[in-house]
């Protein structure tokens, strides 16, 4: 059965094209049904081929099955092939599993939208340009696959690109990517210059038998540390990934939790003899990389309001222990963590996503709570989420993370405390997102600090508009005394009297509105400020609480609801593999690390043996529990009980992230900006003047020479006259004397 | 003997050409020409080349002189040219540098040069003494060189053929040439130039080059 | 003293010379047309200066030749001449600047 590894890709690639002529026409829910059955048969054939391989012997799990030759060009011989072994294989059943289950409940999720065909178009690109990547048996067909992925995500970020935040979002993913990808091509371009082919079974076989020198293997591992910061989202290349959140959930629980992003870490692993012979320092860049992005990406989420962001940033996190993993030399615990990290991440993003949809859109936690009474499938789920990523055991996250962080000691015990930092921090704030949304009263009927601030306005413009009234009415009265008074005659004493009267009466009321408009303005200074989180109770609107919008009313009136089956079931699914996910990979003895002897042909002896002691490794993981438990005992204490003021968390500063997008921002509109205008100005003078030039140059000299022809004889004659004279100097020159 | 044939000649011929150069009649200048043509023939007789100083005076000074003569009294161009006045700007000059630089050349490589030029022994026939010249002559040119005599033949009557189209008078009232304003530095050419010379800016860079 | 045949290769190379400048210097059309003889008489000395030298009736026959074509030539300029000089009276080289550029 592994012959049908090329049908692993081919099935969405199938559905693609199906999709692209008559996705419109076959419309809402068959487009979308037809895309999740692309991709549960793709499933279906990788379970077959996994079974196939798992049959084998450990020696021949590896094949490649070679299509057809891509590019004859002299020395470069690229061919499209598939290499089947355990490293690709595992990539591809998550990717297909979990890619499955997130058509199954985009199709849930899109429902109403007037773009659903094209959305299910792009995921089955994009799942076919991961398959590519992870399938592929050389550099040039992983970068394929990588730039595809690079692609579709960008058209997936974007999807709602009627909204400019949204199309920007997308632009800054594709470009911060392309950094990445500058990397990832000199690397190719020094693996041809070094191997003379870019085939993993060339170069890595090559490499294994050590014959590559340091330098070059030192190099060609940094340029593919910087794809891989890139496409995974690693400081300082981070910062499209909260920024995607812009696209629909399905695609941030697709690309940007569970496939996309674990590429970089995928092609390090593939590339790990290439590490293993490169220097030192190498590695332990890459695990400090990973280890201080874990710890920044971890005290940004910890601030933030968006329910997407915060898993947004965690992944960033989570991403950074996978690099951490790498780096220790765990390429074993690496493939461990991103595999049970898809499980809960995905979970954890689809279920936002429920939330969001039962929400009809709001995405602000602060507006949340209390929502387990309303939709009891995702709350369960979500919790189970919870429980895996803060690392409780026995569910998926702690066993792997517990492996990376054993790794990490291993390696050195400052990038150990950090992993444990940052491993308290998480279980902090995603305890802190699931009480917020969760649990605690319900916020969702809350008048919020906007339609306050607004009904103020209006009370104000209200009272103004009287005194401006009232001002007029005085006018009118004074206007009237006059000409009373000017047409008056001793008989009309009356007249001006009642005049008089109305006059005096408009003042009194002109100073009444007046006094109203101190009133209200009194008011408005003293009234209460709304808080950004009304845990205790409702908070305490003052004196406008009848003139609140219908908004408010209407949003007490309607609940938040669960979501349909279709949704709901891929959240169960991943669910149990979130609880069950561990498995594979207990630390107890040899017989149960199913993951590690699975990996290990393409491992190529790599894997760095633990130096420390089974005592040592139970200390360990009951710090790592502790440090779970504190978490979320703070922030249950902080969020549930409001026995801390919460408000020291989350500081503004964190929200801002560090305010690092703002410094990039700053210095490409300020400093960078400069360098581009030099660029652009140094292409166009010089290189475009170099061009341009050369034409102004010729036509110049042409006008020069031109007027030597001025149709007179005698020049002529003169320039015959000089040639001979050249000829004859020649003659003269050669002749001796 | 010889040696003072030869300067005399030499005298002869050199005077005559300088006089060419400096003629303002072309009158003058014709008859400085058959001068330089007669010391020439006479170097040839010298060489032992009979025939052809016969062949130079008939031909050169006796014909082709005499067309010049009667193209000068035809046209009337017999009045003398402005010598003083060089419009080209430059040309007088570069003439006297190409001239003084050709001759100093030439001469050098002639007179100084070990190796100059040599020339093989040719193949046509050998030389005789000045008296067989004549037959010799003929006999090469009518055996060996016939096709190239019949060739010259033809030459003299197309030219024949041209001179008598060219020169034939038009009917109708004659076209002016085309007026061209090109001239030269500052002061129009000739005294008798053509009322049509302009002086202009285009023609002072010409004249530059 | 003897005369050798480079005294009349320098003599032939004066005579050129001189026609070289008349040539470039002269306006009158009539009188460049002469340098230009003597230009060629210089040629013609030149060659039978050598075949005398060599022992070769080649220079003689080639000044043979070269006076047939010169005759013919100035036959043909001529007749341009009068054809020209015909429609402007006293026009000189520097008259007949059509084709400038």
């Amino acid at each position: 059965m592994l012959d049908l590894v090329w049908l692993i890709p081919s099935l969405p690639l199938a559905g693609f094209l199906v999709l692209t002529f008559g996705g419109k026409r076959l419309g809402e829910p068959w487009a979308g049904w037809l895309a999740t059955g692309a991709m549960a048969g793709s499933f279906l054939a990788t379970v077959g081929v996994f079974l196939d391989l798992a049959g084998r012997d450990v020696q021949d799990r590896r094949a490649v099955t070679t299509l057809f030759e891509w590019i004859p060009a002299g020395d470069l011989r690229v061919d499209v092939g598939f290499l089947a072994d355990p490293l690709s294989l595992t990539m591809c059943l998550f990717i297909t599993g979990v890619g499955a289950l997130i058509h199954l409940y985009s199709v849930g999720y899109m429902h109403g939208d007037g773009e659903f065909p094209r959305f299910f178009t792009y995921l089955n690109l994009f799942a076919f340009s991961m398959l590519i990547l992870v399938l592929g048996d050389n550099l040039l067909l992983t970068f394929l696959g990588w730039e595809g992925v690079g692609a579709c995500s960008y058209l997936l970020i974007s999807f709602w690109f009627t909204d400019e935040a949204n199309a920007t979002a997308g632009k800054k993913a594709f470009v911060t990517n392309r950094i990445g990808d500058w990397g990832f091509m000199v690397a190719i371009f020094m693996t041809f210059f070094t191997f003379g082919s870019v085939a993993y079974v060339d170069v890595l076989d090559t490499t294994a038998a050590g014959t590559v020198a340091q330098s070059t293997a030192t190099f060609i591992a940094v340029m593919l540390f910087v794809g891989a910061i890139g496409k995974s989202a690693q400081f300082p290349l981070y910062l499209w990934l909260p920024d995607a959140m812009a696209g629909p959930t399905p695609v941030s629980a697709l690309i940007h939790a569970a496939t996309m992003v674990t590429s970089g870490v995928y092609l390090l692993t593939r590339v790990n003899p290439i590490i293993a012979d490169a220097a030192d320092w190498v590695p332990t860049m890459i695990a400090w990389t990973g280890a201080g992005t874990a710890l920044f990406a971890a005290t940004i989420a910890v601030a933030q309001r968006d329910i997407k962001k915060v898993l947004a940033y965690s992944t960033v996190s989570q991403l950074g222990y996978m690099f951490l993993a790498v780096g220790c030399g765990a390429y074993v615990a690496a493939v461990f963590h991103m595999v049970t990290h898809a499980f809960f991440k995905a979970l954890l993003f689809l279920g936002s996503g429920s939330v969001i949809h039962g929400m009809d859109g709001d995405q602000d936690m602060a507006h949340y709570g209390g929502l387990r009474r309303f939709m009891p499938i995702t709350a369960g789920t979500f919790i189970i989420g919870w429980l895996a990523i803060a690392g409780v055991p026995p569910f998926a996250g702690f066993w792997s993370k517990d492996e990376i962080l054993a790794f990490a000691w291993n390696e050195s015990p400052l990038l150990w405390a950090v992993g444990l930092v940052t491993a308290v921090l998480t279980a902090f704030y995603m305890t802190r997102q699931v009480v917020l949304t969760f649990f605690g009263r319900h916020r969702f009927a809350d008048p919020r600090s906007d339609e306050v601030d607004a009904v103020w306005a209006a009370r104000l413009a209200g009272a103004d508009e009287g005194v401006e009234a009232a001002r007029a009415a005085v006018v009118d009265a004074e206007t009237a005394l006059e000409v009373r008074r000017g047409a008056a005659t001793a008989a009309d004493e009356a007249a001006v009297t009642e005049a008089e009267g109305v006059l005096s009466a408009a003042v009194d009321a002109l100073t009444v509105a007046e006094a109203a408009v101190a009133d209200v303005r009194a008011a408005a200074d003293v009234r209460p400020d709304l808080p950004a989180l009304a845990l205790a109770g409702a908070p305490d609107v003052g004196a406008v609480a009848d003139e609140l919008p219908d908004a408010v009313a209407d949003r007490a009136a309607h609940h938040p609801h669960e979501s349909p089956w279709t949704m709901a079931f891929p959240l169960v699914v991943l669910a149990g593999l979130s609880v069950l996910g561990g498995l594979v990979q207990l630390p107890f003895s040899s017989s149960t690390k199913r993951l590690e002897h699975w990996l290990e042909p393409t491992l190529f002896h790599n894997e760095v043996h633990l130096s420390i002691g089974a005592g040592t490794l139970w200390v360990l993981a009951v710090i790592a529990v502790a440090g779970g438990a504190v978490g979320i005992a703070v922030a249950v204490a902080a969020y549930g009980q409001r026995r801390i003021d919460h408000t020291a968390f989350e500081r503004p500063i964190l929200a801002e992230a560090w305010r690092f997008d703002r410094k990039v921002s700053d210095f490409m509109g300020g400093p960078g900006r400069t360098g581009f205008d030099a660029t652009a100005a140094f292409d166009r003078k010089v290189v475009d003047g170099a061009v341009e030039g050369m034409a102004t140059l010729v036509r110049r000299e042409a006008g020069l020479l031109r007027r030597f022809h001025n149709g007179l004889v005698r020049t002529y004659a003169v320039g015959i006259g000089l040639g001979a004279v050249g000829l004859v100097l020649w003659f003269l020159s050669r002749s001796s004397f | 003997m010889e040696a003072f044939v030869f300067f005399a000649s030499a005298a002869i011929v050199l005077t005559g050409a300088v006089g060419v150069l400096t003629s303002r009649n072309p009158v003058h200048a014709a008859l400085f020409l058959v001068q330089t043509l007669f010391g020439v023939a006479v170097l040839f007789v010298l060489q032992d080349a009979t025939f052809l100083a016969a062949v130079q005076v008939i031909v050169y000074a006796g014909a082709v002189v005499i067309l010049f003569l009667f193209v000068i009294m035809l046209l009337g161009v017999d009045r003398a040219e402005n010598l003083g006045v060089e419009p080209i700007v430059g040309q007088r000059p570069l003439a006297a540098v190409i001239g003084a630089s050709l001759m100093g050349m030439l001469l050098t490589l002639l007179l100084v040069a070990t190796d100059g030029p040599t020339g093989a022994p040719g193949r046509t026939a050998p030389l005789g003494d000045a008296g067989d010249n004549t037959r010799r002559l003929g006999e090469a040119l009518f055996t060996g060189h016939v096709f190239a005599v019949e060739l010259t033949a033809l030459l003299l009557t197309v030219a024949v053929v041209g001179a008598v189209v060219l020169a034939r008078t038009v009917k109708g009232p004659m076209q002016p040439l085309p007026v061209v304003v090109v001239a030269t530095s500052t002061e129009p050419a000739d005294a008798d130039a053509g009322p049509d010379t302009a002086a202009d800016e285009e023609s002072e860079e010409a004249g530059g080059a | 003293m003897v005369v050798t045949t480079s005294w009349y290769l320098a003599l032939g190379a004066v005579l050129f010379s001189i026609g070289a400048v008349g040539l470039l210097t002269r306006r009158n059309p009539l009188v460049m047309f002469m340098c230009v003889e003597l230009m060629l008489n210089a040629v013609n000395l030149t060659f039978v200066s050598l075949g005398a030298e060599l022992g070769d009736l080649g220079g003689q026959l080639s000044v043979f030749f070269v006076l047939v074509v010169a005759a013919a030539e100035v036959v043909v300029g001529l007749g341009i001449i009068v054809a020209i000089m015909r429609r402007r009276q006293g026009a000189t080289a520097d008259d007949l600047s059509v084709l400038g550029g």
